[in-house]
């Protein structure tokens, strides 16, 4: 096992990786921006170090500053968090050379991933299955009505090397397509220095569902269920939960069927997600890989017991998965909200200076947290300050508790959206488990006239 | 006269007006970014750029002129 590893990443899932490392007994560096000198995750790690200005072109993106600093600190591995370099194949590459190991799959599967035309492609040749879409760029927004009319609308457009709902658009028809093509080409260009776009059928309200996969490089892989994360805003998770409120057994072990079909298709090792569209009559198409820990694996490790990112730092150092596929079964109920320091009601950022910070306490409540109590939020990085985590024996359960919990939770000072969470966890429809990728739009946002 | 001011702090991704350009009240003048998200600065008033205070990639502050409108 490592016996030193560099971060390479900061706020909660900085902190939550290096408590791993904690209980291993592996030393950990940490690496910050001149923007979070004072943020919990800086200390809590055995060193740190300056890597740069806020931005995180000059700090957390410098893939030569930080493998100087790896190499310097004596550290074996980097493991690369979510965001940031995580998905970064160039990084990945650069530290296997520099003599580390990269905690997360090979480059190479890194890199087909990431496009999403030849994830499609790969996934496909896997026999998981794919929305119907374009298999090659489409080069114009000509040729993408073409493909609409073909296909009828809705469709979607995406940016082949999109993330986080940029580039990415629902169109209703001809005269919608022609405006939308040619604004997200050029934002993704901008985003990702790559302006391809393609086109698939747009799935009408379906939910978002994911199945956690973990694989060695020995060839063993086993499926750590599915999380649903339906809630969104702004294409982004709001509410995350585990199990689905409505996936049945049979499509449940179809999807992780699926999904370890795509792992060993790949050649994958690691921890790595697979994202499906699910509709109304449980059908599942493959959206993307994730290949890297996700921003929502706590809720995965809580109806399981198993800590991913210990996973993770086994399968890296090369040691055989000891959990088999029988081993696994669903233990409860965990729902996760996200705070973001935002507008509740507009979702507009909202950085600035906390005055008061109050977690809630009790029984199956679990923090991940970025800030403390006069923390700075800066306008640099990511607007998601915390996560809130409750676990239950069942759904019930978690939702009791998340409620009860969320009502304690108090930050001053800035703006965030502990009253839309508060609003969505309470909601009938959530209660329900109606928890669709179109819950917001038809059950949070006509609720704002009223206030 | 009129200022255009940040309605948040983050750098400056996109102009969209040049100066001089006659524009209208709600036409966006900048986007900025913030927190990975882009934010329109819009126009409060009808009239010609006469001014723009900052460049793209300039990071501002909340209350920051963006750009003059006569």
């Amino acid at each position: 096992m490592f016996e030193k590893i560099l971060v390479a990443n900061r706020g909660e899932i900085a902190s939550r990786v290096i408590r791993t490392c904690k209980d291993m007994n592996i030393k950990t560096v940490a690496v910050y921006s001149e923007a979070d000198q004072n943020a919990p995750y800086v200390s809590l790690a055995d060193e740190s170090y300056l890597i740069g200005k806020p931005r995180v072109n000059e700090s957390y993106l410098n893939i030569e500053k930080i493998l100087k600093v790896a190499k310097e600190s004596g550290a074996q591995a980097i493991h690369p968090g979510y965001g940031l370099l995580s998905e970064n194949a160039e990084f990945a590459k650069k530290t296997e050379e520099a003599g580390l190991t990269f905690i997360g799959p090979d480059a190479k599967v890194i890199s087909m991933m990431g496009d999403k035309i030849a994830a499609r492609a790969e996934m496909k040749k896997a026999g998981v299955p794919i929305i119907p879409g374009t298999d090659e760029a489409v080069a114009s927004a000509d040729e993408a009505k073409d493909w609409a009319n073909q296909f009828g609308y809705p469709v979607m457009l995406k940016a082949a090397a999109g993330g986080g709902g940029i580039g990415m658009q629902a169109v209703y028809n001809d005269e919608e397509l022609e405006k939308a093509f040619e604004g997200n080409s050029k934002r993704a260009q901008t985003f990702f220095g790559d302006g391809k776009m393609f086109i698939e059928k747009l799935i009408v309200d379906p939910r978002h569902i994911e199945i956690q996969v973990l694989a060695d490089k020995q060839g063993n892989a086993v499926y750590l269920f599915e999380r649903e994360c339906s809630i969104q805003r702004r294409h982004q998770k709001v509410v995350e939960e585990a199990p689905s409120p409505v996936l049945s057994e049979k499509t449940r072990a179809k999807m992780g069927e699926s999904s370890l079909k795509a792992v060993q298709t790949l050649g994958y090792s690691n921890a790595g997600t697979i994202e499906f569209m699910v509709d109304d009559e449980e059908n599942y198409y493959f959206l993307e890989m994730n290949t890297r820990l996700q921003v929502e694996h706590p809720v995965t490790e809580e109806i399981t017991g198993i800590d991913l990112v210990e996973q993770q730092l086994k399968v890296a150092a090369g040691e055989s998965l000891v959990i088999t596929q029988d081993d696994l079964e669903i233990q409860g109920h965990a729902i996760e909200v996200r705070i973001y320091a935002e507008d509740p009601n507009t979702f507009y950022p909202s950085p600035g200076q906390i005055t008061k910070l109050v977690l809630p306490e009790g029984e199956g409540i679990r923090h991940e947290v970025a800030v403390k109590g006069d923390s700075q939020v800066t306008p640099f990085y990511d607007p998601m300050i915390a996560k809130l985590i409750a676990y239950g024996a069942n759904r019930e359960e978690a939702i009791e508790r998340l409620t009860k919990a969320i009502h304690e939770y108090e930050i001053e000072g800035i703006k965030s959206n502990l009253t839309m969470l508060k609003r969505v966890i309470t909601h009938d429809n959530f209660k329900a488990g109606d928890t669709k990728t179109t819950f917001i739009q038809n059950y949070y946002l006509p609720t704002l006239t009223n206030h | 006269m009129n200022e255009v001011k940040a309605s948040m702090a983050g750098s400056v991704w996109k102009l969209v007006a040049k100066q001089g350009e006659e524009v209208s009240e709600g036409q966006d003048i900048a986007i900025l970014e913030s927190m990975k998200m882009e934010i329109p600065i819009p126009s409060e008033s009808s009239g010609t750029v006469k001014e723009l205070k900052v460049e793209e990639g300039d990071f501002v502050n909340e209350g920051d002129v963006i750009a003059i409108i006569e």
